[in-house]
Protein backbone atom coordinates (compact mmCIF):
# COMPACT_ATOMS: atom_id res chain seq x y z
CA UNK A 1 0.00 0.00 0.00
CA UNK A 2 1.16 3.71 -0.92
CA UNK A 3 0.89 6.74 0.85
CA UNK A 4 0.22 9.85 -1.69
CA UNK A 5 2.99 12.35 -0.18
CA UNK A 6 2.01 14.99 -3.06
CA UNK A 7 -0.87 16.78 -4.15
CA UNK A 8 -2.69 16.10 -7.16
CA UNK A 9 -1.63 17.03 -10.38
CA UNK A 10 -3.26 20.54 -11.47
CA UNK A 11 -4.12 21.46 -15.15
CA UNK A 12 -4.87 25.12 -13.76
CA UNK A 13 -4.74 27.11 -10.45
CA UNK A 14 -6.93 29.90 -9.19
CA UNK A 15 -6.12 32.18 -6.32
CA UNK A 16 -9.15 33.75 -4.29
CA UNK A 17 -7.19 34.99 -1.67
CA UNK A 18 -9.09 37.57 0.28
CA UNK A 19 -12.47 37.02 -1.78
CA UNK A 20 -15.39 36.69 -0.19
CA UNK A 21 -18.61 34.18 -1.44
CA UNK A 22 -19.79 34.45 -4.03
CA UNK A 23 -16.90 34.78 -5.73
CA UNK A 24 -14.72 32.27 -4.99
CA UNK A 25 -17.35 29.64 -6.04
CA UNK A 26 -17.97 32.02 -8.64
CA UNK A 27 -14.94 32.04 -9.71
CA UNK A 28 -14.04 28.66 -9.85
CA UNK A 29 -16.79 27.73 -12.13
CA UNK A 30 -15.88 29.66 -14.27
CA UNK A 31 -12.32 28.06 -14.42
CA UNK A 32 -13.57 24.89 -14.51
CA UNK A 33 -16.23 25.30 -17.29
CA UNK A 34 -12.49 26.07 -19.31
CA UNK A 35 -11.00 22.69 -18.36
CA UNK A 36 -12.11 19.39 -20.08
CA UNK A 37 -13.60 16.03 -17.61
CA UNK A 38 -10.97 14.61 -15.98
CA UNK A 39 -8.54 17.55 -15.86
CA UNK A 40 -7.98 19.20 -12.00
CA UNK A 41 -8.05 23.33 -10.78
CA UNK A 42 -5.96 24.06 -7.99
CA UNK A 43 -8.13 26.53 -5.65
CA UNK A 44 -6.80 28.53 -2.92
CA UNK A 45 -9.35 30.28 -0.81
CA UNK A 46 -9.46 32.48 2.43
CA UNK A 47 -13.02 32.90 3.00
CA UNK A 48 -13.93 31.56 5.83
CA UNK A 49 -16.33 29.32 4.67
CA UNK A 50 -14.97 27.65 2.06
CA UNK A 51 -14.51 24.47 4.14
CA UNK A 52 -17.94 24.29 3.75
CA UNK A 53 -18.59 25.64 0.01
CA UNK A 54 -16.15 24.19 -2.25
CA UNK A 55 -17.35 20.60 -0.81
CA UNK A 56 -20.73 21.91 -1.61
CA UNK A 57 -19.58 22.85 -4.89
CA UNK A 58 -17.88 20.05 -6.12
CA UNK A 59 -21.31 17.79 -5.00
CA UNK A 60 -23.53 20.21 -6.47
CA UNK A 61 -21.91 20.22 -10.24
CA UNK A 62 -20.85 16.50 -10.36
CA UNK A 63 -17.35 17.64 -9.82
CA UNK A 64 -14.78 15.42 -7.62
CA UNK A 65 -13.15 16.83 -4.61
CA UNK A 66 -10.18 15.21 -4.80
CA UNK A 67 -7.65 16.66 -2.50
CA UNK A 68 -7.57 19.67 0.40
CA UNK A 69 -4.90 21.35 2.46
CA UNK A 70 -6.25 23.60 5.37
CA UNK A 71 -3.24 23.05 7.26
CA UNK A 72 -2.29 26.66 6.24
CA UNK A 73 -3.18 30.59 6.44
CA UNK A 74 -5.45 29.78 3.40
CA UNK A 75 -7.17 26.35 2.10
CA UNK A 76 -6.21 24.58 -0.67
CA UNK A 77 -8.41 22.48 -3.33
CA UNK A 78 -8.09 19.80 -5.86
CA UNK A 79 -11.00 19.52 -8.01
CA UNK A 80 -11.42 16.92 -10.71
CA UNK A 81 -14.21 18.16 -12.93
CA UNK A 82 -16.89 15.49 -13.50
CA UNK A 83 -18.03 14.03 -16.44
CA UNK A 84 -20.87 15.88 -16.75
CA UNK A 85 -20.30 18.79 -15.15
CA UNK B 1 -24.68 -16.89 -43.80
CA UNK B 2 -24.77 -13.20 -42.57
CA UNK B 3 -23.98 -12.34 -39.00
CA UNK B 4 -26.94 -10.08 -37.22
CA UNK B 5 -26.49 -6.63 -36.81
CA UNK B 6 -27.44 -5.27 -33.84
CA UNK B 7 -29.93 -2.56 -35.11
CA UNK B 8 -29.41 0.85 -33.87
CA UNK B 9 -31.25 1.99 -30.75
CA UNK B 10 -34.75 3.26 -31.71
CA UNK B 11 -34.92 5.44 -28.80
CA UNK B 12 -32.43 8.95 -28.58
CA UNK B 13 -29.74 8.98 -26.20
CA UNK B 14 -30.55 9.61 -22.40
CA UNK B 15 -31.39 12.99 -21.58
CA UNK B 16 -28.89 14.39 -19.29
CA UNK B 17 -30.89 14.53 -15.54
CA UNK B 18 -33.17 17.62 -14.87
CA UNK B 19 -30.96 20.73 -13.59
CA UNK B 20 -31.74 21.72 -9.89
CA UNK B 21 -33.68 25.38 -9.91
CA UNK B 22 -33.95 28.05 -7.55
CA UNK B 23 -36.80 30.44 -7.45
CA UNK B 24 -36.36 33.86 -5.59
CA UNK B 25 -38.69 36.94 -5.37
CA UNK B 26 -36.37 40.41 -4.21
CA UNK B 27 -39.01 42.54 -3.12
CA UNK B 28 -36.59 45.07 -1.35
CA UNK B 29 -34.97 47.88 -2.93
CA UNK B 30 -32.79 49.17 -0.34
CA UNK B 31 -28.83 48.29 -0.72
CA UNK B 32 -28.30 45.89 1.84
CA UNK B 33 -31.45 44.08 0.76
CA UNK B 34 -30.83 43.76 -3.12
CA UNK B 35 -27.68 41.54 -2.20
CA UNK B 36 -28.80 38.42 -0.71
CA UNK B 37 -30.90 37.53 -3.97
CA UNK B 38 -28.14 38.17 -6.47
CA UNK B 39 -25.62 36.37 -4.34
CA UNK B 40 -27.60 33.70 -3.98
CA UNK B 41 -28.90 33.86 -7.96
CA UNK B 42 -25.19 33.78 -9.09
CA UNK B 43 -23.95 30.61 -6.55
CA UNK B 44 -27.03 28.57 -7.58
CA UNK B 45 -26.10 28.94 -11.16
CA UNK B 46 -22.46 28.81 -10.47
CA UNK B 47 -23.50 25.26 -9.23
CA UNK B 48 -25.00 24.32 -11.99
CA UNK B 49 -28.43 25.36 -11.26
CA UNK B 50 -31.18 26.70 -13.34
CA UNK B 51 -32.14 30.28 -11.22
CA UNK B 52 -35.25 33.12 -12.07
CA UNK B 53 -35.61 35.80 -9.57
CA UNK B 54 -38.91 37.81 -9.66
CA UNK B 55 -38.42 41.11 -8.97
CA UNK B 56 -41.53 42.66 -7.26
CA UNK B 57 -42.38 46.31 -5.34
CA UNK B 58 -39.58 47.94 -4.36
CA UNK B 59 -37.43 44.90 -5.62
CA UNK B 60 -37.57 46.26 -9.13
CA UNK B 61 -35.73 49.10 -8.64
CA UNK B 62 -32.77 46.56 -9.13
CA UNK B 63 -33.56 46.43 -12.35
CA UNK B 64 -34.11 50.20 -13.35
CA UNK B 65 -31.95 51.24 -14.77
CA UNK B 66 -31.85 54.41 -13.29
CA UNK B 67 -32.29 53.39 -10.28
CA UNK B 68 -29.49 50.50 -9.41
CA UNK B 69 -26.44 52.18 -9.01
CA UNK B 70 -28.26 54.47 -6.88
CA UNK B 71 -29.85 51.88 -3.98
CA UNK B 72 -29.30 53.24 -0.56
CA UNK B 73 -29.35 51.65 3.30
CA UNK B 74 -32.06 52.88 5.48
CA UNK B 75 -30.92 54.80 8.48
CA UNK B 76 -34.45 55.07 9.92
CA UNK B 77 -35.95 51.60 11.59
CA UNK B 78 -33.20 49.94 10.96
CA UNK B 79 -31.26 49.37 14.38
CA UNK B 80 -28.55 46.79 12.59
CA UNK B 81 -28.21 48.92 9.93
CA UNK B 82 -24.36 50.65 9.31
CA UNK B 83 -24.07 53.73 11.61
CA UNK B 84 -25.40 53.08 15.01
CA UNK B 85 -27.18 56.14 15.92
CA UNK B 86 -30.44 57.12 17.95
CA UNK B 87 -33.37 56.06 16.02
CA UNK B 88 -34.52 59.59 15.99
CA UNK B 89 -31.15 60.89 13.96
CA UNK B 90 -31.54 58.34 11.81
CA UNK B 91 -34.59 60.92 10.02
CA UNK B 92 -32.07 63.95 9.78
CA UNK B 93 -30.71 64.83 6.51
CA UNK B 94 -27.93 63.06 4.97
CA UNK B 95 -28.13 60.21 7.90
CA UNK B 96 -28.92 57.99 4.86
CA UNK B 97 -26.70 59.07 2.58
CA UNK B 98 -23.66 58.28 5.48
CA UNK B 99 -25.23 54.84 5.98
CA UNK B 100 -24.97 53.83 2.45
CA UNK B 101 -21.48 55.44 1.75
CA UNK B 102 -20.48 53.61 5.03
CA UNK B 103 -21.83 50.02 3.57
CA UNK B 104 -20.69 50.92 0.14
CA UNK B 105 -17.24 51.48 1.88
CA UNK B 106 -17.83 47.90 3.41
CA UNK B 107 -18.35 46.27 0.05
CA UNK B 108 -15.28 48.02 -1.59
CA UNK B 109 -13.03 46.99 1.46
CA UNK B 110 -14.18 43.63 1.10
CA UNK B 111 -13.70 43.14 -3.18
CA UNK B 112 -17.33 42.39 -3.15
CA UNK B 113 -18.70 43.61 -6.75
CA UNK B 114 -21.34 46.63 -6.93
CA UNK B 115 -24.81 45.94 -7.31
CA UNK B 116 -24.74 46.77 -11.04
CA UNK B 117 -21.90 44.17 -11.29
CA UNK B 118 -23.87 41.47 -9.52
CA UNK B 119 -26.08 42.01 -12.13
CA UNK B 120 -24.29 41.56 -15.20
CA UNK B 121 -22.30 38.53 -13.50
CA UNK B 122 -26.21 37.19 -12.82
CA UNK B 123 -27.10 38.01 -16.19
CA UNK B 124 -23.89 36.33 -17.64
CA UNK B 125 -24.27 33.21 -15.98
CA UNK B 126 -28.07 32.88 -17.76
CA UNK B 127 -30.21 33.93 -14.31
CA UNK B 128 -33.93 34.91 -15.93
CA UNK B 129 -35.29 38.26 -14.60
CA UNK B 130 -38.90 38.10 -14.01
CA UNK B 131 -40.11 41.79 -13.91
CA UNK B 132 -43.24 42.10 -12.24
CA UNK B 133 -45.81 43.51 -14.76
CA UNK B 134 -48.13 44.81 -11.46
CA UNK B 135 -45.38 46.96 -9.85
CA UNK B 136 -44.49 48.23 -13.31
CA UNK B 137 -48.19 49.33 -13.70
CA UNK B 138 -48.68 50.65 -10.08
CA UNK B 139 -45.27 52.17 -10.15
CA UNK B 140 -45.38 53.74 -13.21
CA UNK B 141 -42.43 51.63 -14.53
CA UNK B 142 -41.93 51.19 -17.92
CA UNK B 143 -40.05 48.53 -20.14
CA UNK B 144 -37.39 51.00 -21.36
CA UNK B 145 -37.10 51.57 -17.85
CA UNK B 146 -35.30 48.23 -16.90
CA UNK B 147 -32.35 46.84 -17.77
CA UNK B 148 -32.24 44.87 -21.09
CA UNK B 149 -32.66 41.00 -21.28
CA UNK B 150 -35.41 41.18 -18.60
CA UNK B 151 -39.17 39.04 -18.98
CA UNK B 152 -41.84 41.09 -18.16
CA UNK B 153 -44.47 38.72 -16.26
CA UNK B 154 -46.93 38.38 -13.88
CA UNK B 155 -47.28 35.96 -10.43
CA UNK B 156 -48.74 33.30 -12.64
CA UNK B 157 -45.74 32.94 -14.92
CA UNK B 158 -43.30 32.81 -11.97
CA UNK B 159 -45.30 30.80 -9.78
CA UNK B 160 -45.07 28.45 -13.62
CA UNK B 161 -41.49 28.83 -13.16
CA UNK B 162 -41.33 28.35 -9.44
CA UNK B 163 -44.11 25.21 -9.16
CA UNK B 164 -40.78 23.31 -11.04
CA UNK B 165 -38.13 24.10 -8.74
CA UNK B 166 -36.25 22.48 -5.99
CA UNK B 167 -35.70 25.96 -3.94
CA UNK B 168 -37.62 28.76 -3.47
CA UNK B 169 -36.76 31.77 -0.93
CA UNK B 170 -38.74 35.23 -0.94
CA UNK B 171 -35.96 37.95 0.10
Amino acid sequence: MTTRTENPEATDTLDTSRLLCPLPVYKAAIALGRLQPGQVLKLICTDPGSLADIPAMARQRGDVLVATDAGGDSQIFWIEKGPSS
Amino acid sequence: MTMAVNPAPESAPEAPPRRKRLALVASKGTLDQAYPPLILATTAASLGWEVGIYFTFYGLDILHQDRFEKLRVASLANPAGPIRIPNLLGAVPGATAAATKVMKGWMEKSQMPSLPDFVEMAQGLGVTFFACATTMGVMGVEDTDLIAGCDIAGAAAFLDFAADSDVQLFV
